[in-house]
């Protein structure tokens, strides 16, 4: 029988699986915020409050790179817009708890927690409403301290890290893993290719605004790609 | 940056995630997510992800460079390989930055 400690606990072993790509993502954060020359609260309150590896990333490439604070929020924002999808996608799972539980269980939402939140959602049967948020709130917080405690040792390490090692080349990497699953579909894979391009010619324009208006052209191509391109022609050609 | 502008971006950056992932979960009772909202939202993980990839590989001294000598091109396209087939974060950044080093130590 279902209770909420074992769906918390069926939580924290179907996200186990992921925590072994999610430490070492981790572990580069915390290496880059040493090498960004953040102090060890900043690095931390960064990790804990914004707790999403790709923003985060690209706020140290950033402040290391003395962007203009306004240029840093804005490109973090962007990166973290995927979340406003995540949340109307799990909006009608949770609009029976109060704003005691909301709050918090929005506070962890992150790539990970969310395809397996709604998948447990979809797949469970109406008892879900009593426990589902309980098997989240599992996923969230186990992937929550994996994801601190690996800042924490990365930033620990990350002083003594020389500079041949090239290390700063791991972040365009973990880029690099989080941007494949991306490409499901040709419009997405239209979306990519214009912003990566735009983003590299745009890359000299001041106060790195490159990375936001390479952004914008690839969400605008993504869209335009949908709309022009028939889905079945698209299958088509796919095939 | 003054380490007092760190934090204000810091606690800024944190406090506008925590709206942007609050916004549906506190605000579907009154408002449901506009058609052309969810198509464009769709494309935001891989036209930003790209445009942090591309210049870092297409750039990596400054202007751009497609030619063998841009190591870092070189290793990232492994990694694509590498990232396309295993999905796997440990092993993509195994071998970007082991093709990277190789690179390095014989040029």
């Amino acid at each position: 029988m279902k209770t909420r400690r074992s769906s918390f606990g069926a939580g924290v072993t179907a996200v186990s699986v992921m925590l072994p790509g999610v430490a070492p993502f981790g572990l580069i954060a915390g290496v880059t915020a040493a090498s960004a020359d953040l102090s060890i609260a900043q690095a931390m309150v960064l990790s804990m409050t914004v707790f999403a590896g790709a923003s985060q990333l690209a706020m140290l490439q950033l402040i290391s790179e003395n962007a203009i604070p306004a240029v840093i929020l804005l490109t973090a924002l962007t990166i973290n817009l995927r979340f406003v999808m995540y949340s109307a996608s799990l909006a009608p799972h949770m609009q029976h708890l109060g704003a005691g539980w909301r709050a918090p269980l929005a506070f962890f939402l992150v790539d990970q927690n969310y395809a397996l939140g709604v998948r447990r959602y979809e797949a469970g049967g109406e008892d879900e409403k009593w426990f589902g948020h309980w098997f989240y709130l599992g996923v969230s917080l186990a992937l929550w301290v994996t994801w601190q405690t690996s800042t924490l040792v990365g930033l620990l390490l990350g002083t003594g890290v020389p500079r041949e090692w090239s290390l700063d080349f791991a972040i365009p990497l973990v880029f690099l893993v989080l941007l494949i699953p991306a490409l499901h579909q040709r419009p997405h894979i239209a979306a990519a290719l214009t912003g990566g391009l735009v983003a590299t010619v745009a890359a000299p324009l001041p106060f790195n605004l490159g990375i936001m208006i390479g952004a914008a052209a690839g969400i605008t191509a993504g869209v335009l790609f949908e709309r022009l391109v028939p889905a079945h022609a698209s299958a088509e050609a796919g095939k | 940056m003054s380490h007092t502008m760190v934090w204000i971006v810091i606690l800024a950056a944190g406090l506008c995630t925590f709206l942007l992932r609050l916004s549906f979960i506190q605000l579907w009772q009154w408002l449901s997510m506009p058609q052309w909202l969810h198509r464009a939202l769709q494309y935001v993980p891989a036209a930003v992800l790209a445009a942090l990839v591309m210049p870092a590989l297409l750039r990596s001294g400054g202007a751009i460079d497609i030619s063998p000598d841009n190591l870092r091109l070189i290793a990232g396209c492994l990694a694509a390989l590498v990232a396309w087939y295993t999905r796997s974060v440990l092993l993509t950044l195994a071998v970007g930055m082991g093709a990277l080093w190789l690179l390095q130590a014989l040029t």
